[in-house]
């Protein structure tokens, strides 16, 4: 194995939370920082010719390639799991910006209550019991706490949206059920789809207060603090799962690699695939990966950081013998547990005239939250928190949309009757939908599997994870409200989504996969502290959703990069100073 | 190296004439006496012909528009099949190969080029039934993950851009009202509200002015 010479910081992986983690890093204080990234670099330049649905949006030409490496899955701990052999209900991402490359740019806030929802409950229910098998936690971080860094993130990426309650004052058009915030958007919305104005009339006419959905898809151009400048967005209509060719939708390569560039003590290797994290005593060593070339390579350093997303994290440090992982028999250890995913329902509403769909933003949409957490909700309902309802126009692309047709109208989906009634109804097919928070489970986890390994050898992560009867109840819920919305849009005919049933690995559901590596109050009861520091390896740090101990209704990122601000001052300001446990 | 295999079709059904060698390099099929001889990367002109036909069941040509023959659908797949996309270089294939719950969709060891192989071999003389007969043969097997291949298969045929070897003359994006890549629709999104908007369509080269090559194409 060669043996470079030491480093101060040493991250794995090169996605938004380790660019960012690195440009804190390299542009508060002197120390060397060293990404290890697997995948390739990227940059803007590389997006001028993806506009191609098949390679990007159906074979997933800028994802993970998953014959190198997967994870398991199995529904509980007595079955036996199998590989997921093809991309299905999330995408991990690979190469320099990570996901964050081609995600579509959606950046709600969480509800404040999310983050100390354990306490929370047992202010709302006292003693009542509540099912057994939760796990809920509170965060150890608070909404207030986070708010800074919230405002942060969204002045980094340019968020286009309205606000619904300034520091307190409600208002109309915003979303007034969010948490107070300090500042308005950076940037104002962007433009109104027909479907987004059919969507905001029928949730105005129900009674609900929709409000544009919070978009790192500039709605002009903007100069963000670090003076990088984007330009507005083309809702081009080719947004999640490409890159964006000018650069208006907030990606790691656009907002935060431009100022690591500058930075002379700043180094990003590609194609290095980190598989351990060397440690003695409480201390973390560096990092050993394989690079470019399949050669072995320890990387010493004074403090290594994993921001390899959810997964690896919490595979990293299981193969590398860091911590006590989570035992669900016993309840004991806490690495890998509190695994969740995202609750959703969904509906086709087949409306009468046409949407020119195939024009839209990764984050254009309306969404409203009057039945977000629990303040809409009461014991009998048998539900205990809701979630958001939105619909989006994010650019139908004919491949993936081509071919709905009402229930009852063409006995199959292929030959003539069946292109007649598609044909018939192309561009008039408009999707709402309701996203739910996933709470956690002492069922749901993540270990190594015992079978299955990667292309290195090294056991692939395994998921146990399955929907329980209440999110079965979250969905049917939101199911019923999506139901009143589509008839409020003057529909001709409507599809509701199946009840949901197991949880399935082939339909997409969000690359929103949380847990294993969670934060909060105690060692007892998390893995990291507050700062994404690890409790008992004060050298290591953890960025990422894994830190959450449940998920909210939202999608993740702009939480995780709130949390990655936090964790960075943390860093800079206190530990930098005096290495050591901050708590 | 395989004998050269060739589909040979009718020129006028075919959209647009426009090909590519493997090596990439456009070519203008001619002509000759009405027909075209389009030749193949990975299907024999046999399998070629039985995999034209279903497509054609399963995306008609009919009075409600042109179908699977005429967008060449089955050269998108034989292409399709030939890449690194049919030899499974982006799926995970390590063993050991369980039936595993339905949950865990598609868990066996053949990759599509074998699917498609034992597919066709299945279908035997369906190529020279009558569209009828074929309809039930396809019925018969609608289940099978090589059918779900070729439905979601003749979808993409229809509807990618022409540098994958379908949607000829971007007959399939007319056919829908689907514009092509556009870069920017910053003047349109919020005018046009319920009426239709309907460019001619355009391919990702004649909008970029660049040859892009597709992942297909990429030799490993
Ligand atoms: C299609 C799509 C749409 C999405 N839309 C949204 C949205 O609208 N809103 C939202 O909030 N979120 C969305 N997301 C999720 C969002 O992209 C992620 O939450 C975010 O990118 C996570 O950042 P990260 O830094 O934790 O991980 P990533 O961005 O995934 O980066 C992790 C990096 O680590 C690298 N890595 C992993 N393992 C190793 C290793 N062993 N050695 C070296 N490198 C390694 C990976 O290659 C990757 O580049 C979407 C995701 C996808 C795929
Ligand atoms: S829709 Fe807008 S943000 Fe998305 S890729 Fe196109 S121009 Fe970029």
């Amino acid at each position: 194995m060669r043996r470079l010479k030491p480093v101060d910081v040493v991250i794995v992986g090169g996605g938004w939370t380790g660019l960012l983690m690195a440009k804190e890093i390299t542009s508060r204080t002197a120390l060397s920082v060293v990404v290890l990234e697997r995948g390739p670099a990227r940059k803007t330049e590389d997006y001028a010719t993806t506009m191609d649905e098949l390679d990007y949006a159906i074979r997933l030409r800028l994802m993970q390639n998953i014959a190198e490496e997967t994870v398991t899955h199995r529904h509980s701990s007595a079955d036996r799991a199998g590989p997921i052999r093809q991309h299905g209900s999330f995408l991990p991402g690979t190469g320099v910006g990570g996901a964050g490359e081609h995600w579509n740019g959606i950046s709600y806030r969480f509800l404040p209550d999310v983050f100390t929802l354990a306490t929370h409950w047992r202010e709302k229910y006292g003693r009542a019991p509540l099912p057994e098998e939760l796990a809920v936690e509170d965060w150890g971080v608070t909404y207030e706490e986070l708010e800074p860094c919230y405002w942060r993130a969204e002045q980094m990426m340019g968020v286009s949206g309205k606000a619904g309650n300034l520091r307190g004052r409600l208002i109309e058009g915003g979303n007034v059920f969010e948490g107070p915030r300090s500042q308005e958007y950076p940037t104002p919305p962007l433009k109104s789809s027909y479907l987004s104005t059919l969507f905001r009339k029928a949730a105005l006419d129900l009674g609900y207060h929709p409000y544009p959905a919070p978009a790192a898809n500039l709605s002009e151009s903007y100069t963000n603090p670090d003076g990088i400048s984007r330009p507005g967005c083309a809702y081009c209509g080719y947004c999640e799962r490409f890159g964006c060719m000018i650069g208006a939708k907030a990606q790691p390569t656009n907002t935060l690699l431009p100022v690591l560039a500058r930075k002379k003590n700043f180094t990003l290797r590609t194609g290095c695939w980190a598989r351990r994290v060397t440690h003695r005593d409480g201390r973390a060593e560096g990092v050993v990966y394989v690079g470019p070339a399949g050669e072995e390579v320890l990387q010493p350093a004074q403090t290594v950081v994993l921001a390899s997303w959810t997964l690896n994290n919490t595979r990293l440090l299981l193969l590398s013998g860091i911590g006590e992982p989570y035992d669900a028999a016993s309840g004991k250890g806490t690495l890998g547990k509190n695994l969740t995913h995202q609750v959703g329902a969904g509906a086709q509403v087949f409306l009468d005239k046409p949407l020119n769909a195939f024009m839209g933003s990764g984050s254009l949409g309306v969404a409203f939250a009057d039945l977000d957490g629990d303040r809409a909700l009461d014991r009998s309902s048998g539900v205990l928190r809701g979630g958001h309802f939105q619909t989006g126009s994010t650019g139908n692309r004919p491949i993936a949309t081509f071919g709905a047709t009402p229930p009852g109208e063409a006995e199959s989906n292929w030959g003539a009757a069946w292109k007649k009634a598609a044909l018939a109804w192309r561009d008039k097919v408009a999707g709402v939908g309701f996203s739910g928070e996933h709470l956690s489970y002492r069922q749901n986890y993540m270990d190594l599997d015992p079978t299955y390994t990667d292309k290195h050898g090294d056991r692939l992560l395994r998921l146990t994870l399955d929907w329980t009867e209440h999110e079965r109840r979250q969905a049917a819920y939101g199911g019923g409200i999506l139901a009143e919305l589509a008839k409020a849009l003057g529909p001709k005919a409507i599809n509701l989504s199946p009840p949901l049933g197991r949880y399935t690995v082939t339909r997409y559901q969000g690359t929103h996969i949380q847990g294993g590596v969670i934060m909060g109050g105690s060692p007892e009861r998390s893995v990291v502290n507050p700062y994404l520091q690890h409790w008992r390896t004060p050298n290591l740090w953890v960025v990422g959703a894994s830190a959450f101990p449940q998920n909210g209704s939202g999608n993740p990122t702009l939480t995780v990069l709130a949390l990655t601000y936090r964790a960075a001052d943390a860093f800079v300001d206190r530990y930098s100073k005096r290495p050591g446990a901050l708590l | 190296m395989r004998r050269r295999e060739f589909l040979t079709m009718p020129a006028k059904s075919l959209g647009g004439l426009l090909l590519y060698t493997l090596a990439g390099e456009p070519v203008r099929v001619q002509a000759q006496d009405g027909t075209v001889r389009v030749p193949l990367r990975f299907f024999t002109a046999d399998e070629a012909r039985v995999v034209a036909a279903a497509c054609e069941r399963i995306f008609p040509s009919d009075e409600n528009g042109p179908g699977a023959t005429e967008t060449g659908v089955v050269i998108y797949i034989d292409r399709q099949l030939a890449g690194p996309y049919g030899r499974d270089r982006y799926r995970y294939t390590k063993g050991p190969f369980v039936e595993s719950v339905p949950e865990h969709g598609y868990q066996g060891q053949a990759n599509p080029r074998e699917i498609y192989r034992e597919g066709i071999r299945l279908l035997g003389d369906f190529a020279d039934l009558p569209a009828a007969q074929q309809d039930e043969r396809l019925q018969a097997i609608e289940q099978t993950v090589f059918f779900q291949m070729l439905r979601a298969h003749t979808i993409e045929g229809m509807f990618s851009d022409p540098m994958h070897g379908g949607n000829a003359g971007l007959i399939g994006w007319q056919l829908i009202g689907f514009p092509g890549p556009v870069m920017s629709y910053r003047d349109e999104i919020d005018r046009y509200h319920g009426l239709p908007w309907r460019p001619k369509p355009k391919s990702l080269e004649q909008v970029t002015r660049r040859r892009v090559k597709g992942w297909e194409e990429e030799v490993d």
